[in-house]
């Protein structure tokens, strides 16, 4: 029984925030509904009796690649954009076709008895494990890593900075942060002593006199 | 009652124990931190309110709560509300898999030591310290203050660095186990000469790297730049006053309190004594004991760390993480894979299921399919 609420809560909260994720108009709500939905889909995994898959689904989507998104939104403060999105009749046809195969790919799923399927469902640690690394799927595995590694190699050739003479590059989403722009900006000294304007103290005058 | 209703008695006493012991080492811990700090840098410290001031963590509480709340200009409401519970959420729920101990028999049921006995265990640990990355985020973009929000950029993109180094210094730990629980982790080094089989030597350079990289996962000395008070005031939590910035305090202690009692459990042998003959003083298993002093001993570290180095710059930090700590993690899994597929020698008649435990083969629903499954891809996954 306490299975059967947990899931429908889950179930509820996981449509409910992606239905946020489509109609907030602020994205870095969207971003944080995001989130809500990925660990509410997680939990509907543990329930389902996979806590490996739902922990994935936790450090991979939760944990680092909407940390990603939300740090592109806060940095460029994407606030501003926000009503900008062009809405033409061409997106929305896509839209509607899109929806249309994926209500066509659920009923067809449903109507073809998955409950008898999801009974004898299985995706234990080691089963998942034992399926990842046997013949069939260990190359594709490999591939897929090394396509992420190459990837990766890219992406920090495109983010180096070229000349030479800014120092080492940062790996990490921090080196475009705007800790390191302050980092860059030189403190030059006369500077900061024309910024404040002491006031000359003279005899007689302040703490000193009396 | 029921059993359901036992166990569900039995899981809210345990709930209730353990926060209360968590709030309490929290005040002491506030009041220890400051006097050792203090005795190190020839100061006395608080030793006004009690006797040697052991009332200050009350005092600090009382003046908490009655303090006004702020909310700053041009905040985003929701968000700069919702960062100090996240924060808090996430730091109990990672502590509520570790374990203190092993089953205990009490009153004719065997009760495990911990909230949730996960088979997963490391593995949620990681994943929820992966979340509490967003308080931070949160706090920090919320306040509408640009030290806040560079604070909280340095700290999360710091987190999310060492995220990675602290979980690779698990997996030799897990390779030599055999198992994600941390039950069977502190089993696996269980021996006849107690200490020696602890992992910290067994996983020395792990060890290492663990120690260092949950220092700077907690974000404390010297790796507390998100709070580098000399740039940023006081980082992510510049703008929150009142019992959220105790709220926010509070997580950072009880993360301090995991990653101790998670690395007391991974590398130095849990509840295990470090001589086998120690383990029972006159026939009672005093496991809890040595876990809280290893524990205990673990946040003195941290103390006495923060008493003793100063701060890293921004870009040793990154730059010490990426280059330094990942390479000897990884390094550290390729010779621990190694050693472990040399010594155990796998083949045809010696599959995985004999160095499991034995609980993860209990059930049978699990169990039959995984069995099937091994048989059938039999040789050329050994090969």
């Amino acid at each position: 029984v306490i299975d059967a609420v947990l899931f429908y809560a889950f179930a509820v909260l996981a449509l409910g925030s992606a239905l946020v994720v489509v109609g907030q108009r602020n994205p870095l709500y969207s971003a944080f509904a995001l989130i809500v939905t990925l660990c509410s889909l997680s939990a509907i995994f543990g329930l389902l009796g996979s806590p490996f898959i739902a922990v994935l689904q936790v450090v991979v989507y939760a944990g680092a690649i909407m940390v990603l998104f939300l740090f592109v939104l806060m940095l460029l403060n994407v606030k501003q954009e926000e009503a900008a999105a062009p809405r033409g009749a061409a997106l929305k046809g896509m839209a509607l076709l899109l929806v249309a195969i994926l209500v066509a790919q659920v009923g067809t799923v449903l109507s073809r008895g998955g409950r008898e399927a999801a009974a004898s469902f299985d995706a234990s640690t080691r089963k998942v494990a034992q399926a990842l690394f046997s013949v069939q799927y260990l190359y594709v595995f490999e591939a897929t890593s090394i396509l992420i590694l190459a990837a990766l190699v890219g992406a920090v050739a495109l983010a180096k900075p070229s000349d030479a003479g800014r120092g080492q590059a940062k790996p990490g989403v921090a080196s475009a942060s705007s800790a390191d722009e302050v980092a860059a900006t030189p403190a030059r000294g006369a500077d900061r002593v024309a910024a404040i304007p002491l006031p000359p103290v003279g005899r007689g005058q302040g703490w000193g006199a009396r | 009652m029921t059993p359901v209703q036992q166990e569900l008695l039995i899981a809210a006493l345990k709930v209730i124990v353990l926060f209360g012991f968590l709030m309490t080492l929290f005040s002491a811990m506030t009041y220890v931190e400051r006097r050792l700090l203090a005795f190190m840098q020839f100061r006395l410290g608080p030793n006004r309110t009690g006797p040697f001031g052991i009332l200050q963590p009350v005092a600090d509480g009382i003046k908490l709560f009655f303090k006004e709340e702020v909310m700053p200009e041009g905040a985003n409401r929701w968000i700069f509300l919702a960062a100090p519970a996240v924060a808090v959420v996430t730091a109990f729920l990672s502590i509520a898999v570790v374990p203190y101990g092993g089953p205990v028999r009490l009153f004719g049921r065997t009760i495990s030591l911990q909230i949730a006995d996960l088979d997963i265990g490391v593995l949620f640990i990681l994943a929820i310290s992966s979340l509490s990355v967003y308080a931070i985020v949160m706090a920090g973009w919320g306040a509408n203050n640009k030290y806040t929000l560079i604070g909280g950029l340095r700290s999360s993109a710091q987190m999310f660095s060492y995220e990675l180094s602290l979980g690779l210094s698990w997996v030799g730990v897990i390779l030599l186990a055999g198992s994600f629980r941390l039950q069977d982790i502190v089993g696996a080094q269980a021996g006849d000469y107690g200490l020696v089989h602890w992992n910290f030597i067994w996983q020395f350079p792990a060890f290492l790297v663990y120690v260092v990289a949950a220092t700077a996962e907690v974000n404390r000395t010297p790796f507390d730049l998100p709070e580098a008070e000399t740039e940023l005031v006081a980082g992510f939590h510049t703008e929150y006053s009142s019992m959220r910035f105790a709220l926010l305090q509070m997580a950072e202690y009880v993360n301090m309190m995991t990653v101790s009692a998670l690395g007391t459990n991974l590398f130095l042998g849990g509840w295990l004594a470090p001589l086998p003959s120690l383990q029972h003083v006159g026939g009672v298993d005093i496991g809890l004991a040595w876990f809280l002093i290893k524990m205990l001993s673990a946040l003195f570290f941290f103390i006495w760390l923060r008493g003793t180095l100063p701060r890293f710059r921004y870009d040793q930090l990154m730059s010490f993480g990426w280059k330094v700590l990942v390479p000897i993690a990884v390094l550290n899994i390729v010779v621990t894979g190694g050693v472990v597929v040399a010594l155990t020698r796998p083949g045809p008649a010696r599959s995985p299921e004999r160095r499991m435990n034995p609980e993860a083969l209990s059930d049978p629903v699990s169990a039959k399919p995984t069995v099937r499954l091994a048989v059938a891809a039999g040789p050329g996954a050994q090969g």
